[in-house]
């Protein structure tokens, strides 16, 4: 079944008839980041108006796939569940030449997480559960049909103009969250420049419903007998939906291949019969761009519209919740007069530091199914042609590096020699189980504590969760250890471990965060 | 470890032929592709990614390329 579109009515805002207090913070954009950020800061009690030009979910699919970590941050905004439950789950992926597998990869290839490796699940579905839980928030002013066509700012706040279809009208806020997407408008109003490159190849995207077994792996294909001397990818999601890519080289004509009397004959070669119905199609030239800085003031960049990659790695969605959870604790304590301005630095530092890992990898993975002539292509095929005679040149064959959380460069934080990699500073805390529930539930979206194998000091001014030491719990946090402690931060990353922490050490690095000096 | 710029062959004429012999027969292209394969493998096989850089950069200041 195609998704059924349905249209969010609009309601005529405040604005329009005496002007509007001060907001904390104004959205702008009700993509999944614009949404996931509200959200965000609803839970940790700031209030805030999304404003989005349009009024469905995500037309055509765009993300299918959500990472580990967007699950978990997704649960925490009262999604996740839901979209474990309406997903399709996998964690392989196999990587063919011709009609030779030559790599495959397991994405979690340990038990004992709560969230599976991915999820494929469409993008409209993603926002609209988003949208639902942002309508029924005390604390999100939700608007839709509201198209923002100015920003402004002054040293304490920012102004918005917008437009509806009932007339024009202006906010004043605190911050500004410009969540408008990779084309982002606000960016062109404040005049910055979005740098990177653009890949010279053309895929064609598409999503076709048909009744098929083919399993719930993502299957990709370099130099295919389907498709001449291409790339294609093969992913299954809900609903009988199938997701194709095929890569259609820059010399051809992006308005002529998205005829659908085009795309059909080429799909039938892909699936091997016609049996199926064209959902949503695309054709795509991909970029990957960043702008220099995120925080610019009082207006602050968080998703597509601070960066942008190739889909190849599924790191632009899974990048931006990121961007969401490393911003939406700071916010919020700025907002609420407990930390000052300068932590927002950090969300800066942390995912400037994010954006450019993620580039990197959808970078060298466009690269590597589109080599320029020369050099470039004499190695890429190279690699192909040693994949199917040696081990090593596998997993060189770069189909795309899936999407995994950054550890962000906490390099004066306190550490244990030889302690689990895994769990460092700057690291996303691993989840574990814990009898009938999970580490990561546990922890919440507050700074805690963690103390494992040992009680936790006395009277820490962060609260403290003491961890018996399951195997899990062992392998993953302690090592060779008997006890740790641990202080997490409320993204759920890594701040800091001890083994034994002298009095006052972890009440002072608490404070050195919340002012954002560490 | 760094890159062993000093002899290390035994027999390195034998080993000049060998590499000669093996493009043998081989088109550019073919030879180009052979390379490429041929080097990746050693790559692979020294597996020490600063010993490759240098070797990266000596191959780079050997080459002596014409400007123009
Ligand atoms: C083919 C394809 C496949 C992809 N696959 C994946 C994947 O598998 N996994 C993944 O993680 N990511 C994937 N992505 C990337 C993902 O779709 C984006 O990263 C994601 O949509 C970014 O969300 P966003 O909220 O930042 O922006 P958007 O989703 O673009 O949302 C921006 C919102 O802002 C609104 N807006 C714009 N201008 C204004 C204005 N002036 N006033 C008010 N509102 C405005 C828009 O209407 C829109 O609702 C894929 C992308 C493509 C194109």
């Amino acid at each position: 079944m195609p998704y059924d579109y349905k249209p969010f009515p609009f309601v005529t805002p405040p604005g329009l008839t005496a002007p509007e207090p001060r907001h904390p913070v104004v959205i702008v954009g009700a993509g999944p980041i614009g949404l996931a950020a509200a959200l965000e800061l609803a839970n940790h009690g700031v209030r805030s108006v999304v404003l989005d030009d349009n009024n469905v979910v995500s037309v055509g699919s765009r993300a299918i796939c959500w990472s580990k970590r967007s699950l978990e941050i997704l649960d925490r905004l009262g999604v996740g569940a839901a979209c474990v439950e309406k997903g399709v789950v996998w964690k392989v992926g196999r990587t063919y030449h011709r009609d030779r597998e030559v790599f495959n990869f397991d994405l979690l290839p340990e038990p004992g997480h709560r969230m599976p490796a991915f999820v494929n699940l469409q993008q409209y579905y993603v926002e609209e559960y988003l949208a639902a839980k942002a309508l029924a928030s005390d604390l999100i002013d939700l608007r839709f049909k509201n198209r923002v066509t100015g920003v402004s700012q002054a040293a304490d706040g920012a102004r918005v103009e917008i437009e509806t279809p009932e007339g024009s009208y202006t906010l004043e806020a605190g911050y500004v969250l410009a969540c408008d997407g990779a084309k982002s408008p606000i960016r062109a109003m404040l005049g910055l420049e979005f740098q990177g490159v653009l890949f010279e190849e053309r895929f064609l995207i598409a999503d076709i419903e048909m009744e098929a077994d083919f399993p719930s792996e993502r299957r990709f294909w370099f130099e295919p007998e389907f498709h001449q001397g291409q790339s294609a990818l093969l992913h299954k999601q809900p609903d009988n939906i199938y997701r194709i890519d095929l890569q259609l080289g820059w010399d051809t004509d992006p308005a002529e291949e998205n005829r659908p009397e085009k795309i059909i004959p080429r799909i039938e070669k892909v699936v091997g019969h016609g049996r199926f119905k064209l959902d949503w199609h695309s054709i795509y030239t991909f970029q990957c761009r960043r702008l220099d800085r995120f925080v610019h003031g009082r207006v602050i960049f968080v998703g597509d519209s601070a960066h942008v990659v190739s889909p190849f790695g599924a790191r632009g969605g899974n990048g931006g919740l990121q961007d969401v959870d490393a911003l939406g604790w700071r916010l919020a304590a700025v907002v609420k007069g407990a930390a000052p301005a300068a932590i927002l630095q950090r969300y800066d530092l942390e995912r400037c530091h994010g954006a450019d890992e993620n580039i990197l990898n959808s970078s060298r993975s466009t690269r590597f199914m589109s080599p320029s002539d020369g050099a470039e292509r004499w190695f890429r095929d190279a690699t192909l042609a040693l994949a199917g005679h040696a081990e090593f040149a596998r997993p060189m064959v770069n189909s795309g590096r899936l999407s995994v959380p950054c550890v962000y460069p906490l390099s004066d934080a306190p550490d244990v020699a030889g302690m689990p990699l895994s769990a460092r500073p700057g690291a996303v805390a691993p989840d574990a189980p814990l009898g009938n529930d999970w580490l990561l539930s546990g922890l919440g979206g507050e700074m805690v504590v963690l103390a494992i194998g040992k009680p936790a000091p006395e009277g820490l001014v962060v609260r403290a969760v003491e961890v018996a030491v399951m195997p899990e719990v062992k392998a993953r946090y302690l090592g060779d250890a008997d006890s740790a402690l641990y202080l997490i931060r409320p993204d759920q990353i890594v701040a800091a471990r001890w083994e034994r922490a002298e009095d006052g050490v972890i009440d002072a690095l608490v404070a050195a965060i919340w002012e954002g000096r560490a | 470890m760094s890159l062993v710029t000093k002899r290390n062959l035994a027999d390195q004429d034998g080993a000049y032929a060998a590499l000669i012999g093996a493009h043998k027969g081989l088109s550019d292209a073919e030879s180009t592709a052979f390379n490429a394969r041929l080097i990746l493998i050693l790559m692979n096989h020294i597996g020490d990614q600063a010993v490759i850089g240098e070797a990266l950069a000596l191959a780079k200041a050997s080459g002596g390329r014409v400007a123009g």
